[in-house]
């Protein structure tokens, strides 16, 4: 099964990588969401400083969410999706396989790109390496709650404005831990620890939820 | 066709007609005393004295806490029809939380509302962030992206099974969501200026309170049987339309 689940994680690390993949579009996206943000509160570094963390994170989540209507909808297109459905193994492990590749592919790119991000932002060394550390633990979560909008979804032939809607209320709590550990890295008072668990908490929770939610929606959600 | 439409288990009513028939019978009454609650409900809660802080506008209350309890009962009637859907393929299930989301998010949008209305002479500002103002606006943001996907889905069937899924993920997040934004709203802010604070309740004000919360519950049970029973019809008129429209691309 161990060589199966490789070959799956490999098959799509190479489809999101090569042409038509779209994996740098997220960074891309990433970058001009980050570098819109001055032209609308103004280029006053303190400020830029200040929000600097929530700027970064919002960017990541949007860019997040940008490519995950693809994450079954091309296998359902060239009908692998049905091989998927039917091979023997659990297919929840078969989704978390493809939410690694995704997360590999899609997300971990984003991660690389935030310290750019927070140099633009003028957010100090300590500040960076906060974000950064929170986006590569907090992020998986988004990918896991996303398959299942993206399983939700896999039928509807534009659905990726509604994946969108029906996963950013779901994300709420991985931003807001997010975020509130980024803060607590650069203001003294605040623990960095709690809310960093709490957010490794999720992130692991979501790993145990998400697959088993798109599994189900995509047994269920079949034509 | 012998059967009586007699319902001796749940899974009876699995039958439209049977339901259908349960229906006709319960929805008068039912009406009837949500009607008389809140006839009663309403005249406690203009006729008990207001606060002597907040003057009138604790009357505001006694829609709002009724509403903004239904907006939480109604996510839990959904999940357990979700649960109905997944695991016994029940087909009122399918039907029932395709009907509750519509009323919850109506729910929710006047315990949003009414609570504006209050929060503006009492806090001076029609919107704060508040924690538990942020949850229910969240929960209202996922009552619609249900709705969304339903209505973006032609074949009934697949739709409920699909909104199943999602109604139960999301019911395991209420808690985190709920959990996140106090964590959030007491790092952020102090919980002082916006604390509900205020007299405990009296007596005065619970009676009316809890004959407009029975009033309310009753309400939403009316509406969704109401709901659930239009469903029912549309999916036989949609059948009929369809049939008609087979029949006629035969003859012609």
């Amino acid at each position: 099964m161990g060589i199966i689940m490789t070959a799956l994680l490999l098959r799509d690390l190479k489809l999101s990588i090569r042409a038509g993949g779209g994996a740098l579009i997220g960074v891309l996206f990433f970058m001009t969401v980050v570098a819109v943000i001055p032209f609308g509160v103004g280029p006053d570094l303190n400020l830029l400083a200040r929000i600097g963390p929530a700027i970064v994170w919002i960017g990541a989540l949007l860019a997040a969410l940008l490519g995950l209507d693809r994450l079954f909808q091309t296998e359902r297109e060239d009908g692998s999706l049905d091989l998927l459905l039917m091979q023997e193994h659990p297919l929840v492990l078969t989704v978390l396989v493809k939410c690694l590749a995704h997360w590999l592919a899609n997300v971990l790119p984003l991660v690389i790109a935030s310290p750019l991000l927070g140099l633009f932002m003028n957010m100090n060394e300590v500040g960076i390496g906060a974000v950064m550390l929170t986006l590569l633990v907090g992020s998986p979560a988004l990918t896991f709650i996303g398959a299942v909008g993206a399983a939700v979804a896999v039928t509807l032939p534009r659905g990726g404005l509604l994946v969108s809607i029906l996963v950013l209320p779901l994300c709420v709590p991985v931003l807001i831990f997010g975020v509130s550990a980024s803060y607590a890295a650069v203001e003294d008072p605040a623990p960095f620890l709690p809310p960093f668990l709490i957010l490794v908490a999720i992130t692991m929770f979501f790993a145990v939820l998400g697959p088993l939610g798109a599994a189900l929606a995509l047994r269920n959600g079949g034509d | 066709m012998t059967e009586s439409l007699a319902i001796t288990k749940f899974s009876d009513l699995a039958n439209p007609t049977r339901f259908l028939a349960l229906a006709a019978r319960i929805l008068p009454w039912l009406a009837a005393v949500t009607a008389a609650l809140f006839a009663v409900g309403l005249y406690l809660a203009f006729t008990t004295q207001g606060d002597y802080q907040q003057g009138d506008t604790v009357r505001i209350m006694y829609v709002h806490v009724p509403a903004a309890w239904l907006s939480m009962m109604c996510y839990s009637v959904m999940a357990l029809s979700a649960i109905g859907t997944l695991v016994w393929r029940h087909p009122l299930a399918d039907v029932s939380h395709k009907a509750a989301a519509p009323l919850g998010a109506a729910f929710t949008l006047i315990a949003l509302v009414t609570g504006s209305l209050w929060g503006r002479p009492m806090w001076g500002t029609w919107w704060v962030w508040d924690a538990r103002l942020t949850s229910v606006f969240v929960l209202f943001l996922m009552y619609l992206g249900i709705i969304a996907l339903n209505r973006a889905m032609d074949d009934p069937s697949r739709a409920a099974r699909l909104s199943a899924v999602l109604i139960l993920v999301g019911f395991v997040n209420i808690p985190i969501i709920k959990f996140s934004v106090n964590w959030w709203n007491t790092l952020h802010q102090p919980a002082s200026v916006i604390r509900l604070g205020g007299p405990t309740i009296d007596g005065e004000f619970l009676r009316p309170l809890l004959v407009m919360a029975l009033a309310f519950t009753l309400l939403f049970f009316t509406l969704h049987i109401m709901a659930i029973r239009n469903e029912i019809w549309r999916r036989r008129v949609a059948t009929q339309r369809r049939m008609a429209a087979r029949l006629a691309g035969r003859e012609s």
